[in-house]
């Protein structure tokens, strides 16, 4: 049988029933390319991500960082632990890119060098009470019963403390000499708990969804199903919440170095409390590490934001 | 009420035990021998030491020495400082300081926070909205002790329209500033949370039946968005407490305020364990008691959630 509306044969896959593209009032969803595979909740998060001006700035910030942090050594000549009294307190410029300090330490390799612990000690930090904070919400939302009961009390337990305050009392009971990753490890001992919560709460409303019983029902154990089904599932609040951690952590890293309490490695926060006594002749210097601070602890701060916004389809809409 | 009460006390009682035992441990047992620190380098007979061992319960086991610790707490009885005075006379004086500089934090945070929200929510997307939203970045990113000191320096050293010093006389006037520095970085906190609450309840239905009502703009603003979105904002500002006692550290250093801050500070320098514990113990306390009282006010707020359990 010969159609003779059209020149060729039209199958139902080949039909297009939308407006041509400059007459429909609906613009965007009759551009959508119905042919195009369907993506992801990733997928589609990236693409939505590069889009976004905020995610390029505060990742390009970020990429920015962690190079200097890597090679500190290629963007300055000075040695940031070498004080020269002979140039104490000098203004910028003779060679002094930022000007040096009341020590003669040349200010722009201090912060240069200063990024290397800020993002160490923030990324670990991130990383461990991460992994803490998942391990425990997960076990407590996934098993229930009592052993939910006493992961929360204990997840209550570290929320009652304060992240600044238990690391001060941590840190006096170390002796001198933490490394790093010391410092590191007693953030994340007292910031895990924003974690464990949003994990559980995630866990919780994900591990009742019928995806989950249809994988029980198909005979998948209960490790598996928590590893396959529920935590990818439950994943993306915990991603946004780490992000913004890591700024947190970054920032109470500083506040604690201001106040004496480091391992002496070059720190913004023990910079700018050097600074303060020569506020009145040399204020730049309290200025130049506190707006290094700021831009590292923003770039975490709007990459979360971008993030959020990037998988949270009700939050895009708007 | 009186139930949800009383149930609610009695589930602090393990939590409040927990953090004590935790900063007990972490302060006296990590911290090395402290018979060992009181003598220093003179050495101390062993007899000597064993009887002061004894007398502060040294040779009994960890788990001993902090329930004798615990009970003595519960009796309002925290030990000597050091320089042999109570612990609990250095608490109660600088307390009421801090309390004041807390308050004031948090009315200012509260105030402006919510009121910054609700317009930035109200007027998403325009320039006011994006303006709060930078200036609220801006005050998150840069660290309280940089925004204090230059607060300091600018408003009081500068323009000497603020005492540069608090010192002793910690009256509400002098410890406005300080108090504006303490609640700044929550007040940002306020601002952003207020805003995505006031825009996700703006949007639904009972709004719009409100205005179709007839309802005036400032009635449904009032009645129906402000007070359906509060409750996130009220549970923040309840946890921000403790986390504000901590941040008085470095504000009370920055005006010299003799608060519980400085009194902690100073017991870090010195690394003074028992002040220490105290100290952090009681602020613990405020956080639990103020979680709680944030709980009660739930019900207020939404007549949903009622505790008649």
């Amino acid at each position: 049988m010969r159609s003779d509306h059209s020149p060729r044969t039209l199958r139902p896959a080949d039909e297009h029933f939308v407006a041509p593209l400059d007459e429909t009032p609906l613009r965007e969803v009759d551009a959508v390319d119905t042919t195009a595979a369907p993506r992801s909740m990733w997928g589609e998060a990236a693409h939505n991500l590069i889009r976004n001006p905020v995610f390029v700035v505060s990742a390009l910030l970020i990429l920015l960082l962690l190079f200097i942090a890597a090679f500190p050594g290629l963007f300055t000549d000075f040695d940031p632990t070498k004080g020269d009294l002979g140039v104490s307190n000098q203004k910028p410029g003779d060679g002094h890119l930022l000007g040096t300090t009341v020590q003669g330490y040349d200010v722009w390799a201090r912060i240069l060098y200063g990024t290397r612990t800020s993002l160490s000690v923030g990324f670990f930090a991130m990383v461990i009470s991460t992994v803490i904070g998942v391990v425990i919400g997960a076990f407590a939302g996934y098993v229930g019963g009592w052993i939910d009961e006493v992961l929360s009390r204990v997840t209550e337990i570290f929320f009652a403390l304060p992240l600044v305050l238990g690391a001060i009392v941590a840190f006096t009971a170390l002796s001198s000499g933490v490394s790093t990753f010391t410092i590191a490890l007693i953030l994340a001992v007292f910031g895990w708990t924003n974690i464990a919560r949003i994990t559980r709460g995630a866990v919780l409303s994900v591990k009742s969804q019928d995806f989950v019983t249809a994988s029980t029902a198909l005979g998948a154990g209960k490790l598996t199903n928590l590893a396959k089904h529920v935590l990818p599932n439950a994943i993306a609040p915990v991603i946004v919440t780490a992000t913004v951690n890591l700024g947190v952590f970054i920032v109470a890293q500083a506040t604690l170095s201001y106040l004496g309490l480091g391992n002496g490695s070059i720190s913004w926060g023990s910079d700018i409390s050097d600074a303060q006594p020569a506020l009145r002749n040399n204020p730049m210097m309290l200025f130049y590490p506190s707006v290094a601070l700021a831009i590292c602890v923003l770039s975490f701060i709007m990459l979360g934001d971008a993030v959020r916004d990037a998988l949270d389809p009700k939050a895009r809409k708007r | 009420m009186i139930w949800y009460i009383g149930r609610r006390l009695l589930q602090m009682i393990p939590v409040f035990l927990g953090a004590t035992l935790l900063i007990y441990v972490m302060a006296f047992y990590a911290g090395g021998d402290p018979i060992q620190a009181i003598m220093g380098d003179k050495p101390l007979s062993p007899a000597v030491q064993d009887q002061l061992r004894s007398q502060y319960n040294l040779d009994k086991p960890l788990i001993v020495q902090w329930l004798i610790y615990v009970g003595k707490v519960v009796r309002g009885d925290f030990g000597v400082g050091f320089n042999g005075r109570p612990i609990i006379e250095q608490i109660r004086d600088a307390f009421p300081v801090t309390f004041r500089l807390a308050i004031i934090a948090v009315v200012f945070e509260t105030i402006l926070g919510i009121v910054a929200g609700v317009i930035s929510g109200l007027k998403k997307g325009t320039w006011i909205d994006t303006t709060l939203l930078m200036v609220s970045l801006l005050v998150i990113a840069v660290p309280t002790f940089v925004i204090g000191f230059v607060a300091q320096f600018t408003l009081g050293v500068k323009l000497g329209v603020v005492p540069v010093n608090v010192g002793r006389d910690a009256s509400l006037q002098n410890l406005l500033l300080p108090g504006f520095v303490l609640g700044v970085v929550s007040f940002a906190y306020v601002l952003r949370l207020t805003r995505t609450s006031i825009t996700e309840v703006a949007t639904a239905d009972h709004v719009r039946t409100a205005t179709a009502k007839g309802l005036s703009r400032t009635g449904v603003i009032s009645k129906h968005i402000m007070r359906n979105s509060l409750i996130p904002v009220v549970t923040f500002i309840g946890a921000d407490l403790g986390s504000l006692m901590g941040g008085a550290i470095v504000t009370e250093r920055i005006f010299n305020i003799h608060g519980i801050g400085s009194v902690l500070y100073q017991a870090i320098n010195k690394s003074e364990s028992p002040v220490i514990v105290s100290v952090v113990t009681i602020m613990v306390m405020i956080f639990l008691l103020t979680n709680l009282i944030v709980d009660l006010l739930y019900a207020v707020l939404d007549p949903r959630i009622r505790h008649a359990k």
